[in-house]
């Protein structure tokens, strides 16, 4: 991989985001916490755009918000450019953070209705101007200009400038949002299911325009999907997440072509292909079950109740990430050297307890 | 058309119309759909929002809110009997009994203050009035155990919010297979569930329609679902079918422009096609108030000519019920005729 001789542009270091339970009475003690993001680490280097995969509650969409700051991680480091975003005073983070923007998922929820477009595009520039955290100050002439820029370059017509979102439709009001997050010079977009709330033909239209910005202007992307097929379309590499988790992480075309988790196999033989011929040919993994719920801290491999190839052994040993190649990594016992195949309940649970 | 030619033909739409009437004109939502549906066989519809998918299931299932709906034309047989012609109370007694329907929303279809079981043996007992409450429960249960539903005996006593996206589908499924529907009209039955969850479910619809005889119509604009479910596909364009096919023929030959621009447009995971651009149809879906007599696709599609401009295509058959309106497959004399015939009307 050529990107590996390049220094990493984002690091995530055992990222962990838990939101407490509390009691609710007047006391409102603390009783748990859901990990949402339970000690993630990655790199994404410059210009590959990394996917990242999992069912709804696997914590793929706060793992996102807490790199962007938009919750306080609960501890673990995101190094953006060499600045630590979560330790780092306001003025230093609100500098780096002009370099990561955001797409979120509903073009419906993410525009305020009493905005016009113009402002909308401009908020994040009117509002750096203001705080003088810009390097060269923009007059509003500079921003009028870089607002019809901007909207030309999305595909929209600059004279409806002075609209309001509810005027277009859905794809129209994604390339509003896709505007707004370049409007600061961003180096890295992080895109939360951009095109999930689209119809099949404007989810193409607006995948194409994604691809061709970040050919322009040599964007990076994290990119959330929970589509495989569009997740396999736009990534050099692909995360997948299980329950606040990292469960493997690899080359997109080495993923598609030999999954390694079992959690991974499973969930690209449910994706459905839209030939007839393969999809009634193929054979399905069906999981049982659902996502249990990530209230609670396990010592155990977290696929573990659903997993169709457990041991006894994963019962009670967290999986660590084990490497397939260098740039392969997978967090299951399956890959380890050893065999723990033969291993016993009994036994492991007494190693555990050891090791405890 | 029918994959299984002897098969028995459980419903019948024919030439459908409802129209809304709002205060910026009247949106016909569906405009003339035909479809059959035999026993055992599994109707995908598929399309964008706003194509009228689901106006054409909820015309069929009478559930159309009037004012400000209506249902201008057409006919819906079945067993040969029109059922826009029954009172509201005849319709009753086929709704949820012979013709079932499940939604999209497994979150929001189900009443949150009412057991499980309360829920269930209501149904039943409402169609059958000589079963016993004790009879209902048992059948309910057996119901939930069919679909999937660990320890049914305790989980029947649950309220929904108890219960997962997942298994309130299957709640819902179990609910609208329990009187034994001859007719099962899925709307969107997996769009709010997770790709796992969604295999789960695709299974478990495939499944019982193949053992009870179920005829399936299974709304999605999903094309891999339809892919891997459905017998027969109809396309839906701006409120009408653009195309019909089975299945296989449809992936293989799509022959309107709109069907073949869906088919590339998406991202497939089995053939590589990385960092190329997608095929994408470009524009935007055209609004329904007032449509004047054109093919609705014209704006959009690459292979227009003026003919589109003037004139709605007529149905062509393309051989092995696979039928298409698109003008490509018209006679020159056709064409030419209906050109003529628009111009006149233009200037009248």
């Amino acid at each position: 991989m050529m990107s590996e001789k390049k220094k990493p542009l984002l690091e995530v270091r055992d990222l962990k985001q838990h939101f407490p339970i509390s009691t609710g009475s007047f006391l409102n003690k603390q009783v748990g916490a859901i990990r949402a993001v339970d000690g993630i680490s990655f790199d994404v280097y410059p210009g590959e755009t990394l996917g990242i995969v999992g069912e709804s509650g696997c914590g793929k969409s706060t793992t996102v918000r807490s790199i962007s700051q938009l919750y306080k991680p609960t501890s673990g480091s995101v190094i953006f450019n060499g600045v630590d975003l979560v330790n780092a005073d306001v003025r230093t983070m609100l500098k780096a953070r002009r370099n990561i923007q955001m797409i979120f998922q509903d073009p419906y929820a993410s525009l305020d209705p009493r905005m016009t477009v113009r402002s909308i595009i401009a908020e994040p520039m009117e509002i750096y101007n203001n705080r003088k955290l810009m390097d060269t100050p923009m007059s509003s002439m500079d921003i009028e200009r870089r607002v019809e820029d901007l909207m030309e370059r999305v595909g929209l017509n600059k004279a409806f400038k002075n609209r309001y979102p509810h005027e277009f439709s859905g794809g129209q009001r994604q390339r509003i949002g896709i505007a707004r997050a370049l409007a600061l010079n961003p180096k890295i977009i992080l895109a939360d299911e951009p095109v999930s709330a689209l119809d099949v033909s404007i989810q193409a239209q607006i995948l194409n325009l994604l691809g061709d910005l970040q050919k322009e202007f040599g964007l990076t992307f994290l990119f959330i999907a929970h589509d495989l097929a569009v997740i396999q379309h736009i990534s050099t590499r692909v995360a997948v997440m299980y329950l606040g988790k990292i469960v493997e992480i690899s080359e997109a075309v080495q993923l598609y072509e030999a999954p390694k988790h079992p959690y991974t196999v499973a969930l690209l033989s449910a994706a459905p292909i839209p030939d007839p011929t393969i999809e009634r040919a193929r054979q399905r993994i069906i999981l049982t079950g659902d996502v249990p719920s990530p209230d609670k801290e396990r010592n155990g491999c977290y696929f573990y109740d659903r997993c169709p190839k457990k041991m006894p052994w994963c019962s009670c040993h967290l999986p660590p990430m084990f490497d397939i190649t260098d740039n392969h990594q997978v967090a299951c016992w399956l890959y380890d050297k050893k065999d723990y195949s033969k291993i016993t309940m009994e036994e492991s649970q007494k190693d555990a307890a050891v090791k405890a | 058309m029918s994959l299984k030619p002897n098969a028995k033909t459980v419903l019948e739409v024919k030439d459908l119309k409802t129209y809304f009437k709002t205060d910026a004109g009247i949106v016909k939502a569906v405009d003339g759909v035909s479809f059959t549906v035999h026993e055992g066989e599994t109707l995908g519809i598929v399309g964008e929002s706003g194509s009228g998918k689901s106006v054409t299931n909820l015309s069929v299932m009478r559930l159309i809110s009037s004012p400000p709906g209506k249902i201008v034309g057409g006919e819906v047989l079945f067993e040969g009997q029109d059922i826009l012609k029954l009172s509201e109370t005849e319709m009753r007694s086929i709704r949820g009994d012979k013709i079932s329907m499940i939604f999209q929303d497994p979150m929001t279809s189900l009443n949150p203050f009412l057991r499980i079981s309360t829920q269930m043996v209501e149904t039943i007992r409402l169609h059958n009035k000589d079963v016993s409450k004790k009879e209902a429960l048992a059948r309910s249960i057996e119901m939930l155990k069919l679909v999937g539903i660990p320890s049914p005996e305790k989980r029947i006593q649950s309220y929904p919010h108890q219960f997962s996206g997942g298994m309130r589908q299957r709640v819902m499924i179990a609910q609208a297979l329990s009187c034994n529907a001859q007719v099962l009209v899925a709307d969107e039955p997996t769009t709010a569930l997770d790709v796992t969850i969604q295999a789960q479910i695709l299974e478990l619809i495939d499944k019982l329609s193949s053992q009870m005889g179920t005829a399936v119509i299974l709304v999605t604009h999903d094309l891999g679902v339809v892919a891997g479910m459905c017998d027969v596909v109809c396309v839906m364009y701006a409120g009408r079918i653009v195309e019909k096919a089975i299945t296989d023929d449809l992936y293989a030959r799509p022959s309107h422009p709109y069907t073949e621009g869906l088919i590339k447009s998406v991202p497939r995971m089995d053939t590589a096609n990385k960092n190329n651009r997608l095929f994408s149809i470009e524009g935007q879906p055209p609004n329904v108030i007032d449509l004047p007599p054109c093919c609705p696709f014209h704006p959009r599609c690459h292979k227009s000519m003026e003919v589109c401009r003037h004139a709605y295509p007529p149905i062509k058959d393309l051989g092995n019920g696979h039928e298409v309106a698109c003008w490509l497959y018209a006679e020159e004399a056709t064409r030419a005729k209906a050109l003529q015939d628009a111009e006149q009307q233009e200037k009248v």
